[in-house]
């Protein structure tokens, strides 16, 4: 399964209207982009730079989940209800990218069933490869025999 | 090919993790017949056994560099070795990469783990013969920082885009966090004419070429290194019969196209 960006997983029309609400920013690297817990508001699209996901975890340094980098998604809990982080996320190198405000957006998708559709489609294409890819990390390929069990010479 | 096991001694031992070993062996008489990048033999840890090792480095003195992860009895042996001891190979056995193939072609390898040793030798050719390549992409994954392999070196290597990234980062690791996949979209090639490398766990395989295929690579442009159990790696005994092939002999480097069809039939 590949990755879905917007560039991939919308036309170009639904794109444009999207990007009519999108702005351009520039992130200093180690700035916390959100907080798990906390209200999602936004998300953004990374045109270059990379985002790390963490996950709070009391009396140790919160661990990383993952890296978000060119062209990724950064945040999908602003589609949900209750619309709440469920993980943190930091730069981890200089972010340029386009931030979008959650609220416009689902209005416009609400105003607009096809591209809301869209929307929750591409979205949900990124959550299943996430869904995806985590799956393989648990089985601990690289590990010796797979994290299975077996004889080898 | 010599079907009879040749001593080597070692001559040079770097260890790469806590569990995998890179030796230089030096033929003791004859040496083997040149080995190809991709090409394995079968090393024998005197006492224990044999097993099938791929060349992850092929010096033009004769000598012969193999990565080893001691993780089975023979494998531990191997791993036990010491400067000075004497191990036997016989081989080459097996297809190689077919760099030559690629001639023209954006180049993309990508490892998994332990992966990267059998694909070393064809980076090295492809850096040596740069001119006759379009742009490199190395892409690593490993399950943490301390099981790298060939570290020392992969930062040097003159690509377009090399990028590693690991499951299990622990603290320090400011690099990337995820499955290997995911440097796809971070490397430099056009699709229509590149030529992909790939070895590793198969679950990985399976899933770097399920995503190349998407991005638009055929088939056969994409080539694969597949285990199975060999023993005789002369194709007679059967051991790691995979449908018709036997990949001792017609692989471990098979090609996308042959392998898919294959590795989807379980009972295989």
């Amino acid at each position: 399964m590949t990755a879905a960006t917007m560039m991939s997983a919308l036309p170009a029309e639904h794109r444009d209207r999207l990007m009519r609400i999108a702005r351009e920013v520039n992130v200093p690297v180690g700035t916390r982009l959100f907080q798990e817990g906390g209200q999602a508001d936004r998300f953004w699209v990374v045109r270059t730079g990379t985002v790390s996901l963490d996950m709070y975890v009391p009396g140790r340094r919160a661990p990383v989940i993952e890296t978000i980098g060119h062209g990724e998604l950064v945040g999908w809990s602003w589609l949900f209800p209750p619309y709440v982080w469920q993980l943190g996320a930091e730069t981890i190198s200089p972010l340029r990218a386009y931030e979008f405000d959650a609220v416009a957006v689902r209005a416009v998708c609400q105003d607009d069933p096809t591209l809301g559709v869209e929307v929750a489609m591409w979205v949900g294409k990124v959550l299943a490869h996430r869904l995806q890819s985590a799956r393989t990390r648990l089985l601990d390929l690289y590990a010796p025999y797979g994290s299975g069990t077996g004889t080898r010479g | 090919m010599t079907a009879l096991p040749v001593p080597h001694r070692v001559v040079d031992r770097h260890r790469e993790t806590h569990d995998t070993v890179t030796l230089r062996l030096k033929p003791v008489g004859e040496a083997l017949s040149a080995f190809a990048p991709g090409q394995f033999a079968m090393m024998y840890a005197f006492g224990r056994g044999e097993v099938p090792i791929s060349v992850s480095g092929i010096p033009r003195d004769g000598d012969l560099v193999h990565t080893v992860r001691g993780v089975g009895a023979v494998s531990a042996g191997l791993y036990d070795a010491q400067v000075g001891d004497v191990l036997a190979l016989r081989g080459p056995y097996g297809t190689g990469w077919e760099l030559s193939a690629a001639t023209g072609h954006d180049l993309l390898v990508v490892a998994g783990g332990i992966g990267l040793a059998p694909l070393r030798p064809l980076i090295h050719d492809a850096v040596l013969d740069a001119e006759a390549y379009g742009r490199l992409n190395v892409l690593i994954g490993a399950r943490g920082p301390a099981e790298l392999i060939c570290r020392a070196e992969t930062g040097r290597w003159p690509t377009a885009y090399t990028g590693v990234t690991v499951d299990r980062p622990g603290d320090g690791w400011t690099g990337q966090i995820g499955v290997v996949t995911r440097l796809l979209g971070l490397a430099r090639f056009e699709p229509t004419a590149t030529t992909a490398f790939v070895c590793g766990p198969e679950p990985m395989i399976r899933a770097t070429a399920r995503d190349l295929l998407h991005r638009g690579l055929p088939a056969d442009r994409i080539k694969v290194s597949l285990e199975r159990n060999m023993r005789c790696a002369t194709g007679h005994c059967g051991h790691c019969q995979l449908g018709p092939l036997l990949l001792c002999r017609d692989g471990p480097v098979v090609g996308w196209d042959i392998a898919e069809p294959l590795l989807y039939v379980r009972e295989l």
